[in-house]
């Protein structure tokens, strides 16, 4: 298991890269969910205020 | 012909695309993880290391599908701007403005796994090697055009502005391609897409190949994901979205 880790000498740049990758697309799922949990919050509040 | 011209037509309308978008995510996420994680395991585990590089090849199996997502997106989106420029779809724009977050996304990926490879392998974190330079230069073109139609607050014609710049960008594919033959320095040449059999072993070649059809899943999946979050709320005002909210608010009738 720690030679997996280790990847023969390599892990820093393996897993650097590994994770790099992972954090980045992540970012890119969650920021549209976000983005769009907000816009029907806007939207919602738009046709609120309208019907008043 | 005509049953596929009338749906390529309704793609065109919000109010068809924006569940059409949210019913497929789901789908599109399954096969990105279903490919996901046998790509990690063969790539990481099962793959033997390089006789020349040890195991620090592995960083293939993100930079590589990496490198190819940042070009395909980019090609994708010039196809759109085609279609927004000639036929005016604003669909086609919003399209083009979803895909750059994630295409920039597998470009600063493949400028950084890249750094990480070069270091051990070559000496030297970053060199104005012609591949890793026009690689640069995609990037600096998504941020641009990025930039170009969020300075225009009109958004049909900061489509139009943009369409045409991404147009003009796609220059730069063919030489981030013929790069490393036009200008023999660093970086390899093509092992896979050359006119000739890959010069990679078959085991190393099948994870890399996996890890690059779960890549296309998830550019999918993000599209998706963000032409849904760019449609609602650029058209707050308009009646599909009051139609949604309505629906959501129990005004109306769910159908």
């Amino acid at each position: 298991m720690a030679e997996f880790f280790n990847m023969g000498g390599y892990g820093f740049y393996v897993w650097g890269s590994f994770g790099i990758t992972a954090i980045v697309l992540v970012m890119n799922v969650l920021q549209p969910i976000l983005q769009h949990r907000q816009a029907l919050r806007e939207a919602d509040d738009f046709y609120s205020e309208e019907s008043l | 012909m005509n049953a596929f011209l009338k749906w390529y037509y309704r793609l065109g309308a919000p109010n068809y695309f924006y569940p059409l978008a949210g019913k497929l995510a789901p789908w599109f996420a399954t096969g990105f993880f279903l490919l996901l994680l046998p790509g990690l395991y063969m790539g990481l585990v099962t793959a033997p290391a390089d006789y020349q590089q040890g195991d620090s090849f592995r960083i293939i199996y993100v930079h590589v599908p990496a490198a190819w997502m940042s070009m395909f997106v980019y090609a994708a989106m010039a196809v759109a701007a085609v279609i927004a420029l000639v036929w005016r779809v604003r669909m086609a724009e919003i399209m083009i403005i979803s895909s750059i977050p994630i295409g920039a996304s597998f470009t600063l990926i493949a400028l950084a796994t890249g750094a990480l490879w070069g270091k051990p392998m070559w000496g030297a974190w970053w060199v104005w090697d012609a591949r890793l330079t026009s690689e640069l230069i995609l990037l600096f073109i998504y941020l641009g055009i990025f930039a170009l139609y969020n300075a225009i607050e009109d958004k049909r014609t900061a489509g139009r502005a943009m369409s045409l710049l991404t147009l003009v960008g796609v220059v730069n594919l063919p030489i981030i391609h013929y790069s490393v033959i036009w200008w023999n320095t660093l970086h390899q040449a093509a092992t896979v897409s050359k006119f000739d059999t890959p010069s990679i072993h078959v085991d190393m070649l099948i994870p890399l190949l996996i890890m690059a059809a779960a890549f296309q899943f998830l550019f999918l999946w993000v599209l998706m994901l963000k032409m849904r979050a760019n449609l609602l709320e650029q058209d707050v005002a308009n009646g599909w979205v009051k139609k949604i909210i309505w629906q959501k608010q129990g005004k109306l009738e769910q159908k």
